[in-house]
């Protein structure tokens, strides 16, 4: 079985939206089973099936969970909260939109389970305010939810209590940061925090909070229903589970793939009809534009975890961004440092000023007007960026360069030899070769 | 006891002039506001839905929208503008009804979106956050938008419009302005105004969820070629024992 669609098995379904939709396919029964047992034991559960977290880290789901203090002292006594983190914004990343969008209700069972286990009472789900159409869809589950008593008062007769209020951002791709995205939902901008303390222990309201992906949390409900042996089975040594791969770019057939953690590319490729006719793939991204880039030659690389960083790069959010050979990946990588120059929230200098000299520098290098000393400048500059910031923005900010630099260096040279671009734009749109 | 008959002011200076054809916040505004207000255990995380409020009634967060949103929160003005300047989506100028916003981040940019953002520009003879005269649509462009599976990518009001090309983009905005708006392509039966959809962001469910298509195809691609090649995840394990039932 290459795929394994469960979090995407009904979306083909024409209501799978709505709660009687999800209901016919046993949605909130794992609600139902969750209720009847021990909070620790669903903590248990979820560490025993090896989930990690679908939002780029990969940090172990279960274990988070375990870092909230319990009891009546101390920041245990405190209100927990779980907050999702649907602020998808990662260049390349659409999983969770079409996600949320197709059947909601599973992330809303997820918050139920989760906050039960880790007993939250209040939990917020994030969402971008750029995709207004996903934000009804879960808005309306909450409504439905509420209505058909999972959540409110006393949920299923068992005493537990929750509310969810589903909270829109509003711009700011920051926001995705975990600690960035509390300051935002307690009204701030969203700049990240000095981490320790941990949002475990000091998370909102400096109260013990979880902050969870989307995709994390609606798998819950398929770990409970199908027990953690169940879930392991699928993926890799330490991969565990399904996931959703997002294929985008100069592919035959882009969209999203369901399938076992360990796939590979050149699989996913071979099966959609690969890239698109006459054209071969130069370089991609693993996980969306913060993750290195990779090329042809790591077609095979199990794309887990494990795989992907032994690489060079990182699984990220398994955005899988494939770009032909008209693509000019200078272009390429200047688009991206506009992006994370427009979009540092300010806070660190090295991120700040970083960034924007970096854009400065590439675009004399696409222009052509660059030295050999601007790549080495470049180089230096990423050197001084990485590992210098309070969150992971300033890192992602230089994968796209260093990588780069590191397989199409000869391709930067050759900016500055020819004068700038060598390569025709109109190439590598969808439309190339149709009459205007 | 401190005298506050003539207190300090923070922040902006005081602004209550509402410039030519933007309505003004009103007593309904206030109620809204604590209605989002009462939603969070503390009011002050209330303020982003709320700056999304003011922008359904006036289509920008104005000086008078900074002032509610300080008075109703007991921040200073410039606490407020300090958030509203900090998130691109709250707009310091007037939106149009429509706001056109196209995705010009690399993977979008490459596969077209740089030449319908050209395009649009020398269309409307409108630039990056600009816009029109008779405040019908405005223009941005937009990062990464979530949709990298539907590239070129545009929105309208924050409602997709997937597989774009120059020609398409040029007619979506000459319908918009006729002010004859197709729907978005995965989104509600009608495309509603600017100010419409910034109540739904602030937290005011306008039920058109339950209108447009479930996923489009990209998004279903996979699926269908699980279900033809018979890929399916393991079934979930029988229950070992079925609890005896009280009659």
């Amino acid at each position: 079985m290459v795929f394994t669609p469960v979090l995407s098995a009904h979306w083909d379904e024409p209501d799978s939206f709505t709660i009687d939709g999800y209901t016919r396919n046993r949605g909130y029964e794992a609600l139902t089973k969750a209720l009847l047992m021990a909070p620790d034991d669903l903590i248990a559960l979820v560490k025993d099936s090896g989930l990690r977290g679908r939002g780029g880290a990969g940090f172990p789901t279960g274990m988070k969970w375990g870092f909230i203090p319990q009891g009546p002292e101390g920041q245990g006594a405190k209100p927990h909260y779980l907050v999702v983190n649907a602020d998808e914004s990662e260049p390349g990343t659409c999983k969770d939109t079409p996600f949320m969008m197709a059947n909601p209700h599973a992330l809303v069972e997820g918050v139920i389970i989760a906050s039960y286990a880790i007993r939250a009472s209040h939990a917020f789900i994030y969402v971008r305010g750029e995709i207004v159409h996903v934000i009804r869809r879960v808005q309306e589950a909450v409504q439905q939810a509420y209505a058909a008593g999972h959540l409110g008062e006393d949920i299923h007769g068992s005493g537990y209590a929750l509310d969810v209020v589903v909270h829109a951002g509003a711009g700011a791709y920051i926001c995705g940061e975990e600690t960035a995205l509390l300051d935002s939902l307690e009204g701030y901008r969203g700049q990240p925090r000095l981490r320790p303390p941990f949002p475990a222990t000091h998370g909102l309201y400096a109260c013990p909070t979880v902050v969870n992906n989307v995709e994390s949390i609606a798998s819950v409900p398929s770990i409970v229903l199908g027990g953690a042996q169940w879930f392991a089975s699928m993926g890799t040594e330490k991969s565990k589970g399904y996931t959703l791969y997002s294929l985008s770019g100069h592919v035959k057939q882009p969209g999203q793939y369901e399938a076992p953690l360990g796939v590979t590319l050149r699989q996913l490729l071979d099966l959609t009809g690969g890239m698109r006719e006459g054209r071969t793939l130069k370089f991609w991204t693993p996980g969306g534009s913060s993750t290195p880039l990779l090329t042809a030659d790591h077609l095979d690389v199990p794309l887990d975890y494990e795989g992907v960083t032994a690489a060079g790069s990182m699984l990220g959010t398994k955005a899988l961004q494939c770009f032909d050979d008209t693509t000019c990946v200078v272009r390429a990588i200047l688009r991206w440092t506009e992006f994370y120059a427009h979009e540092s929230c300010g806070k660190c200098t090295p991120c700040r000023e970083g960034t924007y000299w970096m854009v400065q520098i590439l675009e004399r290098l696409e222009g052509g007007t660059a030295t050999e000393a601007d790549i080495v400048t470049l180089l230096d500059t990423c050197d001084n960026i990485f590992g210098r910031a309070f969150c992971a923005l300033a890192d992602g900010a230089v994968s796209p360069i260093v990588s780069g630099v590191k397989y199409f260096r000869e391709e930067f040279t050759q900016h500055l030899t020819s004068g700038g671009c060598p390569f025709d734009p109109v190439a590598s749109t969808v439309f190339a070769g149709v009459p205007a | 006891m401190t005298d506050t008959s003539s207190p300090v002011v923070l922040g902006l200076p005081e602004t209550t002039v509402v410039p030519d054809g933007i309505p003004a916040l009103t007593e309904h505004t206030r109620v809204e506001a604590r209605e989002i207000i009462a939603r969070y255990p503390r009011s002050r995380s209330a303020l982003l839905p709320m700056l999304h409020l003011v922008q359904s009634v006036q289509g920008y967060v104005s000086p008078a929208g900074i002032a509610l949103c300080a008075e109703e929160l007991d921040l200073t003005k410039a606490e407020v503008a300090a958030v509203a300047t900090f998130y691109t989506m709250y707009r310091r100028t007037p939106a149009g009804t429509y706001h056109v916003g196209v995705c010009t981040n690399t993977l979008c940019a490459v596969l077209g979106g740089d030449a319908i953002f050209a395009t649009l520009k020398e269309h409307t003879g409108l630039t990056h956050n600009q816009t029109s005269a008779d405040g019908t649509i405005s223009l941005e462009h937009l990062e990464c938008n979530a949709a990298c599976d539907y590239a070129p990518v545009m929105m309208v009001n924050w409602e997709f419009y997937d597989n774009q090309t120059p020609q398409s983009a040029r007619a979506l905005v000459d319908a918009l302005q006729a002010g004859n708006p197709p729907a978005p392509t995965r989104g509600p039966s009608t495309l509603v105004t600017f100010k419409e959809v910034s109540r739904v962001l602030a937290g005011f469910n306008d039920g058109l969820g339950q209108q447009g298509p479930t996923a489009g195809t990209p998004t279903l691609v996979g699926l269908a070629l699980a279900n033809k090649r018979g890929d399916l995840a393991p079934a979930y394990p029988a229950p070992a024992a079925a609890p005896e039932m009280e009659s």
